[in-house]
């Protein structure tokens, strides 16, 4: 784009942020309750949710069915208003079908399906701001949905996007340096090993690039790593001391998505009780499943 | 949906409750459960609501565009509906699956603002007959756990309130061709009044065991706008006008609570924490 310097002379990008800089990353697991697993990340602007349903029976043709392993389904869908300009469907449309191919592949690599036979394990990615780096910011949400699940899996998957701008190899693209036109690598890596789950690159790059590219997405991707463990232990931690639950009337122990009001910033109680001429009983219903331990954390990194 | 099956004497114990105005998890028949209203939850709209409903999750977006006119309207702007059943919410509603609610619902929130009063078309006009201001509103269904059309209508007048449309000018040419001019000042806009924005509340015999249900959309005045009977059962007539005064009841005072709840959530003002899904 003319005029727009992505990479300044003293090495700031657009945003701020240095070559090799990721932008803010945020995460919480476990945001829905009755989904089996759910996860919600923020990288920058890029908002995506990701929830996962199974190991469970396989859902429509019993003949799709694979006699030695779990069948991996995803789907990506980003809402209508999450880009600039309205998008017109959320999902069906070719780009929506390429993600959900590529995620499953990612998947497949990495989830233990030898162990759940003969079913299927539903991924869906939800992306409610896109700000760049949508594919990476799908990958790391799911990584910690299915973690959320307990479904066991190699290592984590931990995906970053990188670019090249003025010899400089830039990581975590935004939407305004994706958009400039650049060459742009999509990479999803298993950090303990150090393997490759999915390589995506689109424009030219000369191959003397490709490896200083390539290494910056890597090593992005392990930063990612970073904070996604730290993210997990967070979670289990909770789950096991129970600060941030609400216990009321003698209901099981909620999972900690499962916030009562009064954890947030006191809209609901404060305001007056939007409920009717009685006050809030202060419990919301119990939940019908058992809290779920992260086994997936533990046991699942095999 | 929350697929609870229930057996015959549950039903029958359910029932009983609710003639004694008290409701499996302890509430009265009127009350409803603790709803969670977030604003500004994704930043590149006009305008964005989440609200959490038990285990209902419901995210609406708001959107302005510039477009022309209706023709039979060409004083006013106009809302189009957008409903998107997520994959989420459960695993049916993959693909195609969440169409055929998606469209129900967008149809029922079609007709509920079909009147001239919930919105002042009006002010979303430009200019006459050329240009008019669109609101694309979209409802993304996160989590599907019951009382859906009441979430959505909270929802979509929250993010309603939230909307904010920027001025714009039209400058006259010498040769007579107009431009229009959006104001430099990113804080400049206009927003839209929701005090008549109506709110649905659905009627029933407790949901698992009800064949049939009544909705009722209700503005703050208390007056009806729209009225539908859902479900597959049949209901007398004389428990419909039960259910309409009941609804009306009802109606005022959850309008009552949510100006209550997004004016003080607006007067923390901009320096307030938005905690979105991560709290």
């Amino acid at each position: 784009m003319a005029g727009l310097e992505l990479l300044s002379d003293q090495g700031y990008r657009v945003d701020g942020r240095r070559a090799g800089e990721l932008r803010k990353i945020q995460a919480r697991m476990g945001v829905f309750a009755q989904a089996d697993g759910s996860a919600y990340i923020e990288q920058g602007n890029t908002k995506a949710l990701a929830v996962v349903y199974g190991p469970h029976e396989i859902r429509g043709s019993r003949a799709r069915a694979l006699p030695d392993r779990a069948l991996v389904n995803c789907q990506y869908s980003s809402a209508t208003f999450s880009t600039g300009e309205r998008k017109r469907r959320p999902h069906g449309d070719r780009k929506s079908c390429e993600m959900g191919l590529q995620l499953r592949q990612t998947f497949e690599a990495a989830i233990l399906t030898q162990l759940h036979p003969r079913s299927q394990i539903d991924i869906y990615v939800q992306v409610l701001q896109a700000d760049g780096g949508t594919y990476a910011a799908c990958v790391n949400a799911a990584t910690l949905a299915v973690l959320d699940a307990g479904i066991p899996m190699r290592d984590f998957v931990c995906a970053c996007s990188a670019g090249f701008v003025d010899g400089t190899a830039l990581a975590d693209l935004s939407h305004v340096e994706e958009a400039a036109g650049g060459p742009q690598l999509a990479l999803a890596l298993l950090p303990a090993s150090g393997q490759i789950a999915l390589l995506e690159m689109d424009a030219r790059l000369h191959e003397d690039h490709l490896e200083r590219v390539l290494e910056a997405a890597a090593q992005a991707a392990r930063d990612v790593h970073t904070l996604l463990d730290r993210v997990v232990r967070q979670h289990r931690a909770e789950l096991r001391g129970g600060h941030r639950l609400v216990l009321g009337a003698g209901f099981p122990a909620a999972d900690p998505a499962h916030l009562h009001v009064g954890e947030r910033h006191g809209l609901h109680h404060g305001g007056g009780a939007v409920c009717g001429r009685r006050p809030c009983p202060g419990f919301c219903p119990g939940l019908r499943r058992p809290p779920q331990e992260v086994g997936g954390s533990a046991s699942g990194l095999a | 949906m929350a697929s609870v099956t229930l057996s015959e004497a549950e039903k029958v114990y359910i029932v009983h409750g609710v003639q004694e105005d008290l409701r499996v998890d302890g509430r009265g028949c009127e009350d409803y459960r603790c709803v969670e209203v977030e604003t500004d939850v994704v930043s590149n709209t006009s305008g964005s609501a989440r609200v959490k409903l038990g285990h209902t999750d419901i995210l609406v977006g708001v959107k302005a565009e510039m477009g022309t006119p209706k023709l039979e309207k060409p004083n006013e702007g106009y809302l189009e509906f957008f409903v998107d059943c997520s994959a989420s919410a459960t695993p049916e509603f993959e693909g195609r699956g969440g169409d055929d609610l998606g469209t129900e619902i967008a149809n029922t929130l079609y007709r509920i603002f079909n009147n001239k009063s919930s919105v002042d078309l009006k002010t979303l006009c430009i200019s006459p007959r050329e240009h008019c201001w669109v609101l694309y509103v979209d409802v993304l269904l996160l989590e599907c756990g019951g009382n859906l059309f009441d979430a959505i209508s909270i929802a979509v007048k929250a993010a309603l309130f939230n909307t904010r449309i920027p001025r714009v000018r039209v400058l006259e040419d010498e040769e007579g061709s107009k431009d229009i001019e959006l104001s430099d000042d990113p804080y400049d806009c206009i927003r839209l009044s929701v005090e008549n924005v109506p709110c649905i509340v659905t009627l029933c015999k407790e949901e698992a065991c009800s064949l049939a249900s009544l909705l009722v959309s209700v503005t703050s005045k208390g007056v009806v706008t729209c009225m539908r009977k859902v479900g597959k059962g049949s209901l007398d007539p004389e428990s419909i006008f039960e259910m309409m005064e009941t609804g009306k009841r009802v109606g005022k005072v959850l309008h009552a609570s949510l100006q209550s709840v997004v004016h003080k959530e607006e007067s923390l003002g901009p320096k307030r924490q938005k905690v979105g899904f991560l709290g």
